[in-house]
């Protein structure tokens, strides 16, 4: 009898804990639909930052055509970092953060939710207007599949690093300048294996392993940023 | 605390009292003071003037009497951050949280020490002052974590949240360490291939490694004396209001 | 010794300047290790010295 309550309990306890997954994620997600310029913002700026590139540097198509994937891959990073500081910043504000860490439930699951609810608002749409940039900046057709397949793994790593600079200083006035001082560091590993499978595919080497990498380091971050952003919310709305 | 007491020395107890650290660190620093002065002095002598020349790059190889010992510091103190940070973390313990924040200007300094020094060296070796070089770029990205730990620490005003918030980050950061030399190692030799590294030296003589060892136990003991100043000046700060600061000001 | 003069020993082999750079910055920055926390301990130190002299006056 007593173990088939506990089955019971586990089963209901593994229900709630996708239940509170999707209703937090569906939650975010309303909350972004409704404030559309978070939406749109970090995507206008992430056109921005690529139109610089030309006008700033050469607008021969070769010249560009080499350095798209890294002009791509910067102004997706800076996109990412620019709109981290409202992750935890309204729920803050109006104290939902604060009955957040109150409630019995984990915030393992509430965080990774709340990041992936941020990321399909920031990475998703910058890997989907990605090979527009690309057909700006001359980057070859072989070259698109492999921008997007590296953004569509790079950015949740980005997203979830990111979240760790948002939750460390959603506690003070001015935090965003702050964010990019402690987050960029962190981002190179991704930077580094991003841009390096686009030029792969470019010149058509094998991309396999880029695409491992950066899985890798999704899969670390998925398991171990989340801990990190626990407690750096604890801490930040506590003190 | 007490059933851990059997497995713990008492020693890392008694440092959680911010007195008792005080006192055995006002001990330890006139020793460790006068053995960094003798080991650097020394060291710098035969570094500078009996170490033989190197065969490929004349006298400008003395600057790795330098440049190695602050690299090596560098990396240790942060791994000492990061550590002391997890202690005050977990046990709660202000003299971590203390050490942890006195390591992050040292250390920043350190890589400083050590960037400077490599691009130094960088111009009669490679002809410039800077080289993409996989050394110098990972030094490069740790001074940018120990900056990154500073302006946290200063942003925040309550003393306590600061102390967590930047040992998180360190910790996080501490994680990063790998991946980003593993990555920057990688993408070195996928833009430079065979490039002449600073260090990777075969088989060097002892009359040139062993002033080296001098250097780096010197620079050690350096730390040591400066970490130990600052994180005193950190404990009288903080424990302002006890009594046991009060009579040590009065005595004075 | 391995060098013969003490012109020498300034000249380094041509390298002079970047060796003797090179140790002028680390002597800086040990300086500045060392002077730091001096400055810091007197301004601590006097700070207490005020806070005490300020609780007996209003004691």
């Amino acid at each position: 009898m007593e173990q088939i309550l506990t089955n019971e309990r586990s089963d209901s306890a593994e229900n709630t804990l996708m239940g509170l997954f999707w209703a937090v994620l569906k939650r975010d997600l309303m909350l972004a639909y409704r404030k559309k310029s978070d939406l749109f913002n970090p995507l206008v700026f992430f056109l921005m930052v690529a139109t610089l590139f030309p006008l700033g540097v050469s607008p021969e198509p070769d010249f560009l055509a080499e350095v798209a994937p890294g002009v791509v891959w910067v102004a997706a990073l800076l996109a990412t970092l620019l709109s981290m500081d409202s992750l935890f910043r309204s729920d803050f504000e109006d104290g939902t953060l604060e009955q957040t860490l109150l409630s019995p439930q984990p915030l393992f699951v509430i965080v990774l939710s709340k990041v992936l609810a941020h990321w399909m608002m920031s990475g998703l749409p910058l890997t989907l207007l990605a090979p527009l940039l690309g057909v700006m900046l001359f980057l070859p057709a072989e070259g698109m599949s492999g921008l997007m397949l590296s953004l569509l793994l790079g950015t949740p790593t980005l997203s979830l690093v990111g979240a760790i600079g948002a939750a460390l200083t959603v506690g003070l006035r001015k935090g965003g300048v702050l964010i990019s001082l402690l987050v960029l560091p962190l981002y190179i590993p991704v930077l580094i294996f991003g841009t390096s499978a686009v030029q792969a595919a470019v010149t058509g080497l094998p991309l396999a392993g880029f695409f491992a990498l950066l899985g890798a380091m999704l899969a670390l971050g998925v398991v171990m940023a989340p801990l990190a952003i626990a407690a750096a919310l604890r801490i930040s709305v506590s003190g | 605390m007490s059933e851990n007491k059997k497995w713990m020395p008492r020693w890392f107890y008694q440092l959680a009292s911010p007195r008792w650290s005080y006192e055995i660190m006002g001990k330890l620093l006139p020793g460790f003071a006068v053995a960094a002065t003798l080991l650097l002095i020394g060291g710098i002598i035969w570094a500078l003037a009996f170490a033989p020349e190197d065969y490929q790059q004349g006298n400008s190889f003395r600057i790795i009497y330098i440049h190695v010992p602050s690299a090596i510091l560098a990396q240790s103190c942060y791994m000492l951050m990061a550590v002391a940070g997890a202690i005050g973390l977990i046990w709660k313990m202000k003299v971590a949280d203390m050490v942890a924040k006195s390591c992050a200007p040292i250390g920043a300094s350190i890589a400083i020490l050590a960037l400077a020094t490599g691009a130094i060296w960088g111009k009669p070796t490679w002809g410039s002052w800077w080289v993409w070089d996989a050394r110098l770029t990972s030094m490069l990205i740790l001074l940018f974590l120990y900056l990154g730990v500073i302006a946290l620490h200063s942003a925040i005003e309550s003393e306590a949240t600061a102390a967590q918030s930047s040992a998180v980050l360190a910790l996080v950061g501490l994680v990063n360490i790998p991946i980003i030399k593993y990555s920057v190692d990688w993408w070195n030799t996928l833009h430079q291939p065979a490039t002449f590294t600073l260090t990777e030296r075969p088989a060097m003589p002892a009359e040139m490694w062993v002033p080296l060892l001098i250097m780096v136990i010197g620079f050690y003991c350096f730390f040591a004396v400066s970490l130990m100043m600052r994180t005193r000046n950190e404990i009288l700060h903080r424990e302002r209001r006890s009594s046991w600061v009060r009579e040590l000001i009065e005595k004075r | 010794m391995s060098f013969d003069s003490f012109s020498e020993f300034i000249v380094m082999g041509g390298h002079g300047l970047y060796v003797w750079l090179s140790y002028a910055i680390a002597l800086v920055i040990f300086v500045i290790n060392i002077v730091s926390p001096v400055m810091q301990k007197k301004k601590v130190i006097s700070d207490l010295v005020r806070r005490l002299r300020r609780e007996k006056k209003s004691s």
